[in-house]
């Protein structure tokens, strides 16, 4: 684009006009900045910094935030273990390698709960990325953001951002924890990690996108946290999080095939542990890519015009 | 319009804020109904009103927060609704919320303001600087806000608004729940801004007597509607000037005809051995009516000399009738929270 657009070309006339004024003005102790950034993303590394130091500068918060998943993985996935209680139950000479791959599309259910733990993760993280949203509206940090020349896109993007940011960290945290656990490591490759955590960059973009949005209409902390509860564990489990699809009722199965969840989770557990996945992964990855890009456009269009109310 | 033109739309006049026909409804609710004022380039502004009268609607629509139903408003020679960004970029808001991030040093949040503002760090980081030393925090500086006292934020809070070198601060109760030094402290800055910088104040305030030393013109909105405008001592006019009562022996003649006709002097009236007497200059006519009582052979027993206060003229002009019911609840936490923090 060779021409400027009006309203560029103005603010840059209008800035050099501005420091006109300036230099002729009686302000003897007031020196003019050099230049001023009006880029549309300016501020949008100050913003997701501001948030995300709150998160590493306090330690609990990211133990707090661990202790569900581990929970999860340590008793959940260590007591109630298929692979164990298929193999103790079955008769010898029974297959049992093979009946687990038929049910989980691998031989360790362990490994198969991990995968769903890395997104769910994810989702719960991203569910909270609303509550900062919260905060600032309510101690006034919103409206001084908004009273600044920082784009209102910026605003949302550098929230979503920041929990983007986050996810990745904790979902990579809760497959050292996976591994240490007893995941197995046979399948993990270079390959397959970037593609795990393109996947977990995908689902924490759009889930952060429809909870920022979400969280600009309501404007307490209850009703966030009401909205949060409602959404986190059904999105759990209605997803192949847990347990397979197969085994689920057909009125269930209907509901686990339109959340884009399962399909990330399908797609984690093809390239992390080698499993045999229900769809094929181009599948799987088209799902998450039109989620992801349909709730952050979503999800910034529509904060940016409530904010701009 | 362009820029250009609203640019020389204020060039000529030495107005920064224009207001037109200015409304703003929330449903069925009109916030703001039809106001029209201006302020003048270099002045402190203020704007005065019971709560729940259309103050806060009237400055998120000037600072671009809330968009206007109708009318219009210029800031710093550009339309608000149509070059917000141009107003941002000149306008400094100091809300009256602690918006300081508690985990950040002073410095940070300053650094983070400017960030906003997209004032590059090389400037940013020795403005700051400058910027702590005016509100004497530069000790401070370093550390945690989750450290500092109701005061020591409140002067952060006006170290932030002042880092885009606006030529117009908006304050929104900058003394709310402050001590008395404190309140000194700020007043001072406020002043200094005013002098040194020679910046436009627009400040918001319950406490009249502030109104009344720091501000040269002074809005009083109610029902969103301006009920008055005009110079402290203009609105302490309009509600009848001073008094001055004269006690005289009760056997002596009523001269109230008299001291009527003193040029300076509107009503007179005799209650038993005092005269209680209107005038617009109370300072000048009071010696006057001295003079005349004593030329008419009369003994003054004593005299007093009462000045209407801004809370008189306040009171006259937005009633008396306490306001209970209309401000909202949101409003009514942020303030209560503002106070409780102000006093740590």
């Amino acid at each position: 684009m060779e021409s400027k657009p009006p309203s560029e070309a103005a603010s840059q006339q209008s800035s050099e006009l501005r420091e006109e004024t300036r230099a002729a003005g009686a302000t003897p102790r007031q020196a003019a900045p050099l230049k001023i950034d009006r880029r549309p993303t300016h501020g949008l590394w100050a913003l997701t910094k501001r948030d995300l130091r709150k998160w590493y500068t306090n330690p609990y918060q990211l133990i707090i935030s661990l202790i569900q998943p581990v929970i999860w993985m340590g008793l959940f996935g260590k007591a109630l273990n298929f692979s164990s209680f298929i193999t103790a139950s079955a008769p010898p000479g029974v297959d049992t390698t093979g009946i687990l791959t038929s049910f989980f599309g691998t031989a360790s259910y362990f490994s198969y709960l991990v995968c769903g733990m890395l997104v769910f993760i994810v989702v719960f993280n991203s569910a909270f990325s609303g509550m900062s949203v919260v905060w600032d509206r309510r101690f006034g940090f919103m409206n001084k953001a908004l009273s600044t020349p920082v784009s209102r896109g910026t605003i949302v993007m550098a929230k979503i951002l920041q929990s983007v940011g986050r996810s990745l960290i904790q979902a990579f945290v809760v497959l050292l924890i996976g591994i240490a656990l007893g995941m197995s490591t046979a399948s993990l490759s270079v390959v397959g990690m970037v593609g795990t955590f393109f996947v977990i960059f995908l689902v924490a973009m759009g889930l952060s996108g429809l909870f920022v949005m979400l969280s600009l209409r309501s404007s307490n902390w209850q009703t966030q946290m009401a909205v949060i509860n409602l959404l986190n564990l059904p999105l759990l489990f209605a997803s192949n999080a847990l347990f397979p699809v197969k085994i689920m009722p057909g009125w269930l199965q209907d509901v686990v095939k339109v959340n884009p969840i399962s399909y990330c989770i399908d797609a984690i557990r093809q390239l992390l542990i080698g499993a045999t996945g229900t769809y094929a992964l181009w599948v799987d990855f088209s799902v998450a890519l039109a989620f992801a890009a349909f709730f952050s456009v979503v999800g910034i269009v529509m904060s940016w015009r409530l904010l701009s109310k | 319009m362009t820029v250009e033109e609203g640019e020389r739309g204020t060039g000529g006049s030495d107005f920064i804020v224009r207001v037109e026909g200015l409304s703003k409804s929330f449903g069925q609710q009109r916030a703001v109904d039809n106001v029209s004022f201006e302020v003048k380039k270099g002045e402190i502004f203020g704007f005065l009103g019971p709560n729940g009268a259309g103050k806060s609607t009237t400055i998120n629509m000037l600072t671009t927060l809330l968009p206007l139903t109708s009318g219009r408003a210029e800031v710093c020679g550009f339309d608000v609704h149509k070059h917000p960004n141009e107003v941002r970029a000149r306008v400094g808001v100091v809300p009256q919320d602690y918006t300081a991030d508690e985990d950040m040093t002073g410095y940070e949040n300053i650094l983070l303001c400017g960030d906003l503002y997209g004032i590059p760090r090389s400037d940013s980081t020795r403005h700051a600087n400058e910027l702590l030393e005016l509100v004497e925090l530069q000790d401070a500086a370093k550390r945690k806000v989750s450290t500092f006292s109701g005061g020591m934020r409140r002067r952060l809070e006006l170290a932030c608004g002042l880092i885009n070198y606006p030529s117009l601060l908006f304050l929104d109760e900058p003394t709310l729940g402050l001590d008395v030094q404190t309140r000194a402290a700020v007043w001072k800055y406020i002043e200094r801004l005013k002098e040194d910088y020679s910046m436009t104040l627009f400040l918001t305030t319950h406490y009249l007597e502030e109104a009344d030393s720091l501000c040269d013109r002074i809005a009083i909105i109610d029902h969103g509607h301006i009920v008055k405008i005009g110079t402290p001592e203009e609105l302490k006019a309009s509600v009848g000037g001073d008094v001055i009562v004269v006690g005289v022996r009760e056997t002596e003649p009523d001269i109230s005809a008299d001291i009527a006709k003193l040029s300076l002097v509107t009503s007179v009236s005799k209650t038993g051995g005092e005269y209680r007497i209107k005038s617009t200059a109370g300072d000048e006519a009071s010696p006057q009516v001295i003079d005349l009582t004593r030329a008419k052979g009369l003994h003054v027993t004593k005299i007093s000399l009462t000045r209407p206060t801004l809370d008189e003229a306040y009171l006259e002009l937005t009633g008396r009738t306490l306001r209970e019911e209309e401000t909202n609840k949101w409003a009514m936490m942020s303030q209560r929270r503002t106070m409780s923090m102000a006093r740590s």
